[in-house]
């Protein structure tokens, strides 16, 4: 397993200057530090809580004090890879909403777009600004040794967490004030004005003005709350609910108290079945009534565009690879975790034979629910999760279970290892923009491979070293 | 603006105006109540208390009028829309459906009175913790109205908060009178005994205002000049007189700011100059009860023209 930290027993570069400080100031003060952390956490921890998880004030997400540090050259290349992801799904989104080329070119199967349940045929043919679909992604990475990292899996449509990456460097620089003053962290401030920047790239042909840019929220009682007005907040722009927000004569309008005022750019954080009654669930409340009329007739922009969703199932993740190369003519810079499809009779043979070993997930589960960690399950769960697979293969798929890189943690018992991944939120508009940073996710349990904030996972700050 | 968010600001501040007032008509009851039983014993402060309230229909017919269960009915039934509990449960979902309209200061204001008053509602109330409990809630709309004025901007969004206030706070002020009017009356100060004399004191303090009132009057408790004082005086803060002008006073702003006049605006100039132009002898000899009525109408009817002006009909 890679230590994030050590390497032979030696302190790897990015954290020497870390180390010496903790050790300078003592395990004294580290453990004040801590204890205020934890008090100006809980003040506005009280915030996340509230906002973030239904009221209830036990429910906040646990921050650990310890950095993840990435040096300059390994971000450049976090970067480079990314960046290079997020062009090629934005590519692979216009292709299957306009002339599938890459159907045609017999590369990806057709069923598995055309019949996946996130395709959505009412984009078909549809030309958003830019061309570009998916203008936030969340690509989720993690490492398994020095210049070994993987590809877990995408996130084209809402990814949330980023957030997190802004508060939790707050609390950072205002507990090591000496730290950032000595050494040279990468900013992460910027992202709201990038995140204003993209959107307002985004607005419609049509748009003759400064473009009204809203977030959509499905409003106070959904998880993310928090972000969403967090986000609305820091660039300057209306948060609005469903009805908030209708349509007249082709454009999209805001009820304000001085009268309607027109939108040009929503960035909305409602699912796509929600957000047009007229054109997906009838019951849905949340959205708009002719929304989607006005997004097809380019009268309004919405990022993430409905159908987006089709580029980060879990099926088509195996094939991002060849994505890269089929779009852009070059090798992939970040590796697939290797996959194996349970709906090939050889591959779910393979997977049924070494369920021990390996992690299977649900293609179209998120959250860390309903997957099976193999090293971690009894014989029973095995074999109760083996019926599953049986049951219906094209549902599953497998992967073997990666030695997580760990990170040192506070935990009851003083430092130690604990398992991370990282999300960093890569923005495509008139550019396509990364800050340097995003957010490191923390298994809390010793052993754990579970990252996810719904299962305990806890979050801490990323620095990215400057050169 | 969006409209609901104008709609919030307006709401969330009726709702910790109303939670105040709420606490200052039990701290009536509850002086009322430390008087002396007059003649067969028969005791009503907490029948007026509730019926000054305006939730008395919600009341279980079966309880009993008496402290305890008026109390616990106003400040922490769950089913009654106006309970104290209630009041700042709705202020704080209004505040958190625009997080971002409104400052860190107000909202951390607002929240920590909600998470104590949910851990008190928890061990009911004992009887001798009221007065305690009253300050409390005074002090809870204290520290949220300070956040408020010192924090937020001065835009459209102030006035719809100082138009909560104002509208929520005349109609109390309007209904604490109607239901006591009975004692203002200039016949019932022949009768001029004692009880009647403390009973107009208690009215004063239900508004918070015998200090000031005794500021203006002096000792003189007469009907006529605490009545003056709670509706026609324009430096109480509390008078009708007061409440109108500045409400006609935000709108203006608003009219300027939008650059937009409506018949809102019309509305309640006409009110305010009712207020300034009337003498109490003309409201005395029109009748008490009906010049209150006619007011708590023009309250509400302005109150929903505000929302009709500004907020679309979304709702």
């Amino acid at each position: 397993m890679f230590n994030e930290m050590m390497m032979n027993d030696e302190v790897r570069e990015p954290y020497r200057a870390l180390v010496d400080w903790m050790e300078a100031s003592g395990p004294e003060t580290l453990q004040q530090k801590r204890l205020e952390a934890e008090t100006l956490f809980r003040k506005i921890g009280i915030t996340f809580a509230v906002y973030g998880e239904g009221g209830d004030p036990e429910r906040l997400i646990p921050f650990d004090l310890i950095p993840r540090i990435f040096t300059a050259t390994e971000w450049r290349k976090l970067e480079r890879g990314v960046k290079q992801r997020a062009r090629a799904l934005n590519t692979f989104l216009y292709d299957v909403y306009h002339n599938a080329e890459i159907i045609k070119a017999g590369i990806i199967p057709a069923d598995l777009v055309f019949k996946n349940a996130a395709f959505e045929p009412a984009v078909i043919g549809i030309d958003p600004p830019r061309k570009v679909y998916s203008h936030i992604v969340g690509v989720d990475v993690v490492r398994v040794g020095p210049d070994d990292f993987y590809v877990l899996e995408d996130n084209c449509r809402t990814p949330s967490g980023v957030s997190y990456m802004l508060e939790n460097r707050e609390i950072m620089m205002r507990m090591f004030p000496e730290l950032f003053s000595k050494l040279r962290i990468e900013p992460v401030e910027s992202y709201p004005d990038m995140l204003h920047k993209t959107l307002k790239s985004i607005a419609p042909k049509r748009c003759d003005r400064e473009p009204n840019i809203v977030v959509l929220t499905p409003g106070a009682m959904n998880s993310a709350y928090y972000e969403h007005s967090f986000l609305a907040d820091q660039m300057g722009v209306e948060l609005v609910e469903g009805q908030d927000l209708f349509v007249s004569e082709g454009r999209v309008y805001m009820r304000t108290t001085r009268g309607p005022a027109r939108v040009d750019v929503i960035y909305r954080r409602i699912d796509d079945a929600f957000i047009d009654p007229l054109c997906f669930r009838p019951d849905s409340v949340l959205g708009v009534p002719g929304l989607m009329n006005v997004y097809r007739s380019g009268g309004v922009a919405i990022c993430s565009a409905p159908g987006a969703g089709v580029a980060d199932d879990k099926a088509i993740y195996t094939y991002v690879p060849d994505m890269i190369r089929f779009y852009l003519g070059q090798e992939p810079i970040l590796n697939n975790v290797p996959t194996w499809k349970c709906a090939n009779p050889d591959d779910l043979n393979y997977v049924l034979e070494n369920l021990g070993e390996l992690v299977v997930k649900e293609v179209h589960g998120s959250g860390g629910y309903g997957m099976l960690v193999g090293p971690a399950s009894t014989k029973e769960e095995q074999a109760t999760y083996a019926e599953r697979i049986k049951a219906d293969p094209g549902d599953f798929i497998a992967q073997p279970t990666l030695a997580l890189s760990a990170c040192p943690t506070f935990v009851e018992s003083g430092i130690a290892p604990r398992h991370v991944d990282f999300r960093p939120f890569c923005l495509v508009g008139d550019d396509i923009r990364l800050t340097p940073g995003g957010l490191t996710r923390v298994a809390m349990r010793e052993g754990s491979l579970v990252v996810n904030s719904s299962q305990g996972g806890g979050v801490k700050d990323t620095w990215i070293m400057a050169d | 603006m969006l409209s609901r968010t104008a709609d919030n600001l307006f709401w969330l501040s009726r709702y910790v105006e109303r939670a105040e007032n709420m606490a200052r008509l039990m701290e009536m009851g509850y002086r009322m109540a430390l008087m002396p039983a007059a003649g067969d014993g028969n005791r009503s402060e907490w029948a007026s208390v509730l019926s000054a309230s305006g939730c008395a229909q919600g009341y279980d017919p079966d309880m009993p009028l008496r402290q305890a269960e008026v109390a616990d009915y106003l400040i922490f039934n769950r089913d009654n829309p106006s309970s104290i509990l209630n009041c700042f449960e709705n202020a704080r979902a209004n505040a958190r459906a625009m997080r971002t309209a409104i400052t860190a200061e107000m909202w951390e204001a607002l929240n920590n009175a909600l998470m104590e008053l949910r851990r008190t509602a928890m061990h009911n109330l004992a009887k001798t913790d009221l007065p305690e409990f009253i300050d409390w809630v005074k002090r809870q709309g204290a520290l949220f109205r300070g956040a408020t004025d010192s924090t937020i901007l001065r835009n459209d969004g102030y006035d719809f908060i100082r138009l909560g206030i104002f509208i929520e706070r005349a109609d109390n002020t309007a209904r604490l009178l109607d239901v006591k009017y009975y004692v203002l009356l200039p016949e019932t100060s022949m009768v001029g005994d004692g009880v009647d004399n403390y009973q107009w004191t208690t009215v004063l303090r239900a508004a918070s205002s015998l200090r000031a009132f005794h500021w203006v009057y002096r000792d003189d408790y007469s009907p006529y000049r605490i009545a003056h004082f709670l509706i026609l005086n324009p430096f109480s803060p509390r008078s009708l007189a007061h409440c109108s002008e500045q409400i006609t006073n935000h709108l203006e702003h608003l009219a300027r700011h939008y650059g937009q006049r409506s018949p809102v605006h019309s509305l309640a100039v006409e009110t305010y100059s009712l207020l300034t132009q009337s003498r109490m002898e003309e409201i005395f000899s029109q009748g008490l009860h009906e010049f209150l009525s006619d007011f708590l109408k023009r309250n509400q009817v302005l109150s929903s023209a505000i929302a009709e002006t500004y907020y679309f009909g979304s709702q």
